[in-house]
């Protein structure tokens, strides 16, 4: 991919509609994600938060019948165009998914496996990306002695923290993270929160979360999702919107829609 | 619950009575007991049928049997055979059998296949073995007999020229056979009735299923047939079908699961795999007649290489067909074990940027390998049992020549059970039930290996 971006935003969403099959689940979504920041999305169940984040690091290809209409910019090139390869999309852009989903092989390999299929043999190498991999998921501490054992075997918290680990040992530009916490306890959430706040020193992050006091407390921007609902003949057809989109503390304190406001103070959703 | 206990008042409270509510919990119970009755009966009716089953095979398999040898012994020497030494054996050979000297020299120590063996120059025939220089050149018929009695002598051991006399010469013989159950309960009667009928021989025990049995090949009477040939046709023809049925099948599945869009085709193969997997294996017996036998006979013949002594009818054939019944099985499994790798696994692996082959080879079939292999021991148990498609595909009944290769004619385990069963000598239904204990032994070795693979490669999510 040639980099010929000197716009701010890492991603940028212009006009996007998501498709499954005959089914249009997003609709018209234009948005720039800033770089080097965090950006929350929320809304409630099924208004296609998540379907806009897998469609940033085309994991909705992975679905049946899934397409998109519009663009999404990363470096000033269309993700979807037709040079360009998914695999290589989603080197760039990582992702760390709701349910921490390590691999069923040894610590070292699962931050190793990234590097590894993108070629690197060297043993020397490899040991320092898995060791700073480790540091920078804030997991080196509690491993370093165990590198062998099982990935599975740790904790919930470990685990998602090693699937974060896993994520920027490729060395990404943009981590996706699909509601990274919401199988978690409260410590091992503010484990993760904590450690967000130190990847977004390097990294551009997009974090999709239900919990609003998550997204008032890790984010800087918020962008706030809602359903549309239209009858059909006497079918009614579902999709989801995006209703506001601007900083953190402005969106929660002086939203500019009705529909954010009831939304966030807890009226709906 | 107690009388005085008030109970809440709704409305199922108001229209089951307490009373009622007890004689329902009593019936629901029972339902639930007769359950698991049935249940339970089921298990035992398995268990029992198959102890049945094994009874009965046992059963023949051992038992008291008269042995009447062909020349006394004691008419050979005047001290017990294995007291004698080598060259005392080898004189009662001259004597007794100078014409089977070359056949004993070709069983034991030939290096040649049996059709060349009276036309190859002795250094061919006896390569690596102890012959005089000077014979190199001639030809096993040039020589006399003292020739080749000094070459066995000087090959073999006394126990092996022992062993020769016995087989060559004494050719004991089973006369008589009585099953395990008799033996055992009702030994005198039996005894009597051997005195009585066969006074000048041996009553013994004889377990029919033998380290000589499964080495030796077959024969004519029952009491030296082995089971060599049938049972390295089935090695041989086990190993084409693994070489072929199982990459192919695991390949078709991972293309099914991994690749192929989930269309109306898709979904018409994969109905129609499941469907052949029904047919009845005779009619896989006709398919591989008609394609492997004949239409491509000169492959399967090995003409093509230049072999010119068989027909389609070989090894090769006969493997390809059992490949292709099993394929269907295979695939079906495959697809299960690869469609129970947690979809979260593929989605980690793509999301690091590793291809759709690299997610395959990487994470998906190193987890799905426990299920495929569940399927691989079903599906090759049921392979190695399989007769009827190869009576279609021309199995020889009745072989003594051991298969080499590829190429070679051929007979499996199961058509030589099948064969012995129909002999009406009662001697065979105890070659035959021997027979059935080693297959079984085959299939329990097999299954053992790839449970004790499944269980070390597997893995917990």
């Amino acid at each position: 991919m040639s980099y010929n971006g000197n716009s701010s935003y890492a991603i940028e969403a212009r006009a996007l509609d998501v498709y499954y099959g005959d089914y249009r689940a997003v609709h018209n979504i234009s948005m720039g994600i800033t770089r080097r920041k965090v950006t929350a999305f929320i809304g409630p169940s099924g208004c296609g938060k998540s379907t806009v984040l897998r469609a940033f690091n085309r994991m909705n290809d992975l679905v049946e019948g899934a397409r998109v209409a519009g663009e999404i910019l990363y470096r000033g090139q269309n993700l979807y165009g037709d040079d360009v390869d998914p695999v290589e999309v989603r080197r760039r852009i990582g992702m760390v998914f709701q349910k921490a989903n390590p691999f069923p092989k040894s610590i070292y390999d699962n931050v190793a496996y990234g590097p590894r299929v993108l070629g690197m043999r060297n043993k020397k190498v490899l040991d320092e990306i898995v060791e700073n991999s480790l540091k920078g998921a804030a997991l080196w501490d509690e491993v370093k002695n165990d590198l062998k054992k099982s990935g599975l075997a740790l904790s919930g918290g470990q685990q998602q923290r090693l699937c974060i680990a896993r994520t920027i040992a490729v060395e990404p530009e943009v981590i996706l993270m699909d509601e990274p916490c919401s199988a978690l306890d409260p410590i091992a959430t503010q484990r993760i929160e904590e450690l967000m706040q130190d990847l977004v020193k390097t990294y551009t992050i997009i974090i999709v979360t239900h919990n609003m006091q998550q997204a008032l407390r890790v984010s800087d921007y918020t962008a706030f999702y809602n359903i549309r609902k239209q009858d059909v003949g006497n079918k009614e057809i579902r999709w989801g919107e995006l209703v506001e989109f601007g900083p953190t503390k402005q969106l929660f304190s002086d939203p500019e829609q009705q529909e954010t406001a009831d939304y966030i103070s807890g009226r709906f959703g | 619950m107690s009388a005085q206990e008030q109970p809440i008042t709704g409305i199922l409270n108001r229209e089951v009575s307490e009373d009622q509510y007890r004689r329902n919990l009593r019936a629901r119970q029972r339902r639930g007991t007769v359950a698991r009755g049935f249940f339970f009966g089921a298990n035992v009716f398995a268990l029992l049928a198959l102890l049945a089953l094994l009874l009965h095979i046992v059963n023949q398999a051992f038992g008291l049997v008269v042995i009447r040898n062909t020349v006394d012994p004691s008419t050979l020497a005047a001290s017990p055979l294995e007291a004698l030494s080598e060259p005392e054996l080898v004189d009662i050979i001259v004597r007794e059998a100078p014409n089977r000297v070359r056949v004993m020299i070709r069983d034991s120590l030939s290096q040649v296949p049996d059709t060349d063996f009276t036309t190859a120059p002795l250094d061919a025939v006896l390569a690596g073995k102890i012959y005089p220089p000077e014979l190199a050149e001639v030809t096993i018929n040039d020589t006399t007999v003292e020739q080749q009695a000094a070459i066995l002598s000087d090959n073999l051991g006394q126990g092996d020229i022992h062993d020769l006399v016995i087989s060559s010469i004494v050719r004991p013989l089973v006369v008589r056979s009585w099953n395990l159950l008799p033996s055992l309960t009702d030994r005198a009667a039996i005894e009597a009735e051997a005195a009585a009928q066969y006074p000048d021989d041996s009553l013994q025990f004889r377990a029919w299923v033998s380290w000589d049995f499964i080495t030796s090949s077959v024969s004519s009477s029952a009491t030296t047939a082995g089971l060599r040939t049938a049972l390295l046709g089935t090695f041989y023809i086990m190993a084409v079908t693994a070489v072929f049925g199982l990459p192919i099948a695991i390949g078709a599945a991972i293309y099914l699961e991994e690749y192929a869009s989930d269309n109306w085709i898709e979904r018409i193969i994969e109905t129609n795999i499941r469907n052949l997997a029904a047919i009845p294996s005779v009619i896989y017996g006709m398919l591989g007649l008609a394609v492997f036998v004949r239409a491509l006979g000169a492959v399967t013949s090995g003409a093509f290489l230049g072999i010119t002594d068989t027909n389609g009818r070989t090894v090769l054939s006969a493997g390809l067909t059992l490949a292709l019944l099993i394929m269907p099985v295979l695939i079906v499994n495959a697809q299960e074990a690869i469609r129970a790798v947690p979809r979260a696994i593929r989605e980690a692996s793509y999301g690091l940027g590793a291809t759709r082959w690299q997610t395959v080879s990487r994470q998906v079939l190193p987890a799905a390998i426990p299920g495929i292999l569940t399927g691989v021991i079903l599906s090759l148990s049921r392979a190695i049992g399989e007769t009827a498609p190869l009576l279609v595909v021309g199995a020889s009944t009745f072989i003594g020549i051991d298969p080499s290769g590829f190429f070679s004619k051929f007979t499996v385990v199961p058509i030589q059970i099948y064969q012995w069963t129909s002999r009406p000598e009662q001697e065979f239904k105890n070659v035959a039930a021997a027979a059935i204990i080693v297959l079984l032994t085959v299939m329990i070795l097999m299954n053992l290996v790839a449970i004790i693979s499944r269980n070390r490669l597997s893995v917990r999510y």
